[in-house]
């Protein structure tokens, strides 16, 4: 992401592009959910068997907005059936048709651009620039980037002697269930979906239970371009839909993105399948700034100090936000100070105002959660130097679910050194050497995300070398390109995303060997 | 199997709420004896999960940090990772609820309630009772 490429307030917007989007549903709005969304089940939408429904808000006000299917476990298995009726057909489409598919579905998002950012914005609580410059934009490359990874993909041919001839191919695994998080409703989504689409697969997607519906907004959108049954969208509870799917005896292949106890919870059900899962499964990822940054007041000073912002970014609601700043001692005041500064100019406000840079937490459990963390900081001994509290937004907004940036100073033994938050609130601390930089950095049961800022190349490298960490930002942050393979070490999962190794976590490797001799071998 | 860390006396890292006991009273109805494990990571982690005793498979990578006795129940243990702990052996646990939907598979969320942990520094006394007295740092 690259967020001064959007077109926002200073950069003379389009014409008709408001500073403050209307809610949703209200005149003037780009977008309108329906005020109901049943289960996406064989190309058709499918009341749930329970009959019943659950409600969801908006974080922005705390508002109802939309009624959801609560799935169960019949849902769950109509939609693996489904699945299975597609399959035969969409895995032997050819790759150029299915690029294609990924092509169109990518240029209808990004002509309805506005429309799918404010959904997101409404369902999530994020700020409308970021839906705009990012969440969004990211989705549609991302099916761009794996219609382009299909055409491209090759096979393989191993001549094993003169006669014998191993051909290696990929084949999709079948249908596969992918359980969305809440925090880039839609991007995870496609995350996941590109993928496994463009292998051949068929999925049965869950989208997380607190952000449920903008899915469906995207999926309206695109719903033409997918034959039936590849795409089915089964929404609900983790105990009630999410965990029928992870169990299920009939799909291939389970992907998670959440947290280690459900992480755990499904290997164990896929160890029972013996399908393959991947997990991805967050972090405390350190963000590390050597002395050097601060030699001169320059260009990269700021860029530092950007970085060192970056954990207010999605309301610190990225499995990779940059909760703990390492400073090194001898800069540690006066770039701390600046700091500090920095986090005081951003903009806390309604999400669908574009100037705002933070919106409000997901859910409300999500905000009890980081206030309950605030007091075990405070308590812990950790020094308040900004923030700490719930934010009032007034009017139609004090009915959600804001927090102020929030900065503590402490000691990485702290347990608001070494939990997710998943808010915005940063865990701050000095070294005093390189040494000292890693052994904190690396003081963590997580490694899926990980900041160096340097003018040093050497110091750069052998930093993010020596991080134990699957993605090292180096003199950068918070950039998801498709091309970057993203993924954890240590407890913050298994497997990867994004890149064209995503393939292999959606594809079956096919061994013909053939033998050209005229003779038998000779055994018999 | 999960051992559990000793302590003299009646000390207890954990505790529960009456609104928590409530809810967890209305589980069993529905889902037999009962269990926490308290998550780590992104999105609904650091929180704990509940399930039916069976649901999920505790190991020897785990640590049972208490049991939480609910008048009309079965006990109910909690669990945690043994590396999780090493951070956490210093503060006591309430476990509360609050509203709320989203739990990884945790059999509160359809109810629109949340179990969520509210965490409290062990006093003198519960320090000397798990023998962690000596330790002189400000683990938080």
């Amino acid at each position: 992401m690259t967020i001064t490429d959007r077109p926002d307030a200073e950069a003379a917007p389009a014409a008709e592009s408001p500073n403050v989007y209307a809610n949703p549903g209200t005149p003037g709005s780009v977008v309108t959910f329906k005020p109901r969304y049943d289960n996406y089940i064989g190309g058709r939408y499918t009341p749930p068997a329970s009959g019943q429904y659950f409600q969801n808000p908006t974080p922005i006000t705390g508002q109802i907005f939309t009624e959801v299917a609560r799935g169960t476990a019949a849902d769950v298995d109509a939609a693996v059936e489904a699945g299975w009726k597609a399959f035969p057909e969409w895995s032997t489409t050819s790759v150029a048709e299915r690029a294609v598919i990924l092509n169109r579905i990518a240029d209808r998002m990004e002509q309805n651009l506005e429309l799918l950012a404010v959904a997101e914005t409404w369902e999530n609580g994020k700020p409308v620039r970021e839906t705009l410059a990012a969440d969004i934009p990211l989705a549609i490359d991302h099916f761009r980037y794996f219609a382009g990874c299909i055409r491209a993909q090759e096979g393989g041919i191993s001549e094993i002697d003169h006669d014998t001839i191993a051909y290696h191919f990929h084949e999709p695994l079948g249908v596969v269930g992918q359980i969305i998080p809440w925090n880039f409703p839609i991007l995870m989504a496609v995350w996941k979906l590109a993928p496994a689409l463009a292998a051949g697969n068929c999925v049965v997607l869950k989208p997380a239970e607190q952000t449920p519906a903008s899915i469906h907004v995207l999926l309206e959108l695109i719903e033409d371009l997918l034959p039936a049954g590849v795409l089915n969208i089964v929404n609900g509870f983790g105990i009630e839909a999410g965990a029928p799917l992870a169990s299920h005896s009939n799909i291939r292949k389970i992907a998670f993105t959440g947290e280690t106890t459900t992480g755990r919870l499904i290997m164990q059900y896929a160890s029972e399948n013996l399908i393959p899962v991947t997990l991805e499964l967050g972090g405390k990822s350190p963000n590390v700034f050597f002395a050097d940054v601060a030699d001169q007041k320059d260009s990269f000073y700021d860029k530092a100090l950007e970085g060192f912002t970056f954990f207010a970014l999605n309301q610190g609601e990225v499995c990779t936000c940059p909760s703990r700043a390492l400073v090194q001692r001898s800069i540690y005041d006066g770039f701390v100070a600046d700091g500090l500064d920095r986090v005081a100019k951003v903009k806390q406000g309604n999400p669908l105002d574009v100037s705002t840079m933070i919106g409000a937490q997901a859910s409300n459990d999500q905000l009890e959660k980081i206030l309950s963390y605030m007091d075990i900081g405070k308590q812990g001994g950790a020094k308040l130097l900004t923030g700490g509290e719930r934010a009032d937004l007034g009017g139609e907004l004090s009915g959600g679910f804001y927090v102020q940036p929030t900065i503590f100073e402490g000691t990485n033994d702290m347990r608001i050194f070494q939990e997710e938050i998943f808010g915005p609130v940063l865990a701050l601390t000095s070294f005093d050497d390189y040494d000292d930089a890693i052994s904190i950095a690396n003081d963590t049961l997580y490694g899926l995300g990980a900041g160096v800022w340097s003018r040093s190349g050497s110091q750069l490298y052998r930093a993010g070398r020596a991080i134990q960490a699957g993605r090292v930002w180096s003199n950068t942050y918070h950039q998801y390109p498709a091309h970057a393979a993203f993924g954890g070490y240590k407890q913050s999962g298994i497997g990867r995303e994004n890149h064209r190794m995503m393939l292999d976590h959606y594809q079956q490797t096919k061994n013909l060997l053939v033998s050209y001799a005229d003779g038998p071998m000779g055994f018999f | 199997m999960p051992d559990t860390p000793e302590a003299t006396g009646t000390a207890s890292r954990v505790d529960v709420t009456d609104a928590a006991a409530d809810m967890l009273r209305h589980l069993a109805t529905t889902h037999g004896q009962l269990m926490f494990h308290q998550s780590g990571g992104c999105c609904d982690g650091s929180s704990p999960m509940c399930y039916p005793v069976g649901m999920f498979r505790v190991g020897a990578s785990d640590i049972r940090i208490g049991t939480l006795q609910v008048e009309g129940i079965y006990p109910v243990d909690v669990y945690m990772s043994r590396s999780q702990f090493e951070y956490w052996k210093y503060t006591h646990l309430t476990i509360d609820l609050v509203d709320g939907r989203g739990s990884g598979f945790s059999i509160e969320a359809p109810e629109g309630k949340r179990f969520l942990i509210r965490s409290r520094m062990l006093d003198e006394a519960e320090l000397e009772a798990f023998g962690l007295a000596t330790h002189g740092g400000a683990a938080g």
